[in-house]
């Protein structure tokens, strides 16, 4: 038997920048109409207000858009997605694994916040910015998923070919804050 | 930097944004009714207002949806931003 291993694009390691072990992601898109019906198949609540989150033990949904959402298991289990368009089956609705296109990093600590802010243009505070809270935005020129998983805890995606951009000037940022 | 209120999203960055150009032009029922004028004054032609200017934009890089937005193009000014299939909204002068 073979180990497989996934190979991760970042390199460094610092105090406040973790990168985070592998996860199943999958985007889901389907109409609002549906949104009941298909949390009750997946086992999970769809969030329906703007840029929040919902999670049941290792799996979450993170609103990207009133039809759009991106699911994430923690386990990384082989299987998750095809499990996932199985429950679905009979749904009008779009299911497609990315789990392979993004990685993600931890931003952890005091200077989360300001770490974050040498290329994200958006509020970060906890008042703006609440534990739970999720978004698509952008950091300096490269398109990410920010999610706010605790009060000084930040979850980044980002597209697998921008990994190294968005890690290499979180880094700087955290040298200099 | 520009704010622009997302009506999905609320508030956000002028980055985040994509320019979709002049709003509430619908494409032609029956093409093939129209006869070249009419194709043409729906293809290419657009007001070039002085003021205000109902037009679409994109969210791309937040929920991504398209909507409206009234645009004082001589200030820059978003005075109003609604949801596509919405009529463009009464703005007192
Ligand atoms: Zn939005």
């Amino acid at each position: 038997m073979f180990e497989t291993r996934i190979a991760s694009p970042f390199s460094g390691e610092s105090g406040a920048i973790t990168a985070v072990a592998p996860l199943g992601r999958a985007v889901l898109r389907c109409r609002e109409a549906d949104i009941g019906r298909v949390s009750d198949k997946l086992g999970l609540a769809l969030p329906q207000a703007a840029c929040r989150s919902e999670s049941n033990g290792p799996n979450s949904a993170l609103w990207l858009g009133p039809d759009e959402w991106l699911l994430l298991n923690a386990d990384m289990q082989d299987g998750w997605v095809p499990g996932l368009a199985a429950r679905l089956d009979g749904e009008l609705c779009s299911l497609v694994d990315v789990s392979h296109r993004q990685v993600a990093l931890s931003i952890d600590g005091e200077r989360a916040e300001e770490i974050l802010a040498s290329g994200c243009a958006l509020n970060l505070s906890l008042r703006a910015f609440p534990v739970g809270m999720c978004t698509r935005t952008m950091y300096a020129r490269a398109e990410i998923v920010l999610w706010r998983t605790g009060p000084r805890s930040f979850y980044l995606d980002v597209w697998r070919s921008f990994a190294r951009y968005v890690e290499a000037l979180l880094r700087e940022a955290e040298s200099e804050v | 930097m520009l704010i622009i209120p997302c009506p999905y999203c609320g508030e956000r960055p002028e980055l985040e944004f994509s320019y979709g150009g002049q709003a509430h032009i619908d494409r032609p029922l029956a093409p093939t009714d129209l006869n070249d004028e009419e194709w043409n004054e729906y293809l290419y032609v657009r007001a070039n207002p002085k003021g205000r200017h109902a037009e679409r934009w994109r969210h791309i890089h937040g929920c991504a949806r398209f909507f409206n937005a009234v645009r004082d193009t001589r200030t820059d000014h978003i005075l109003a931003t609604y949801k596509v299939g919405e009529p463009a909204p009464e703005i007192p002068a």
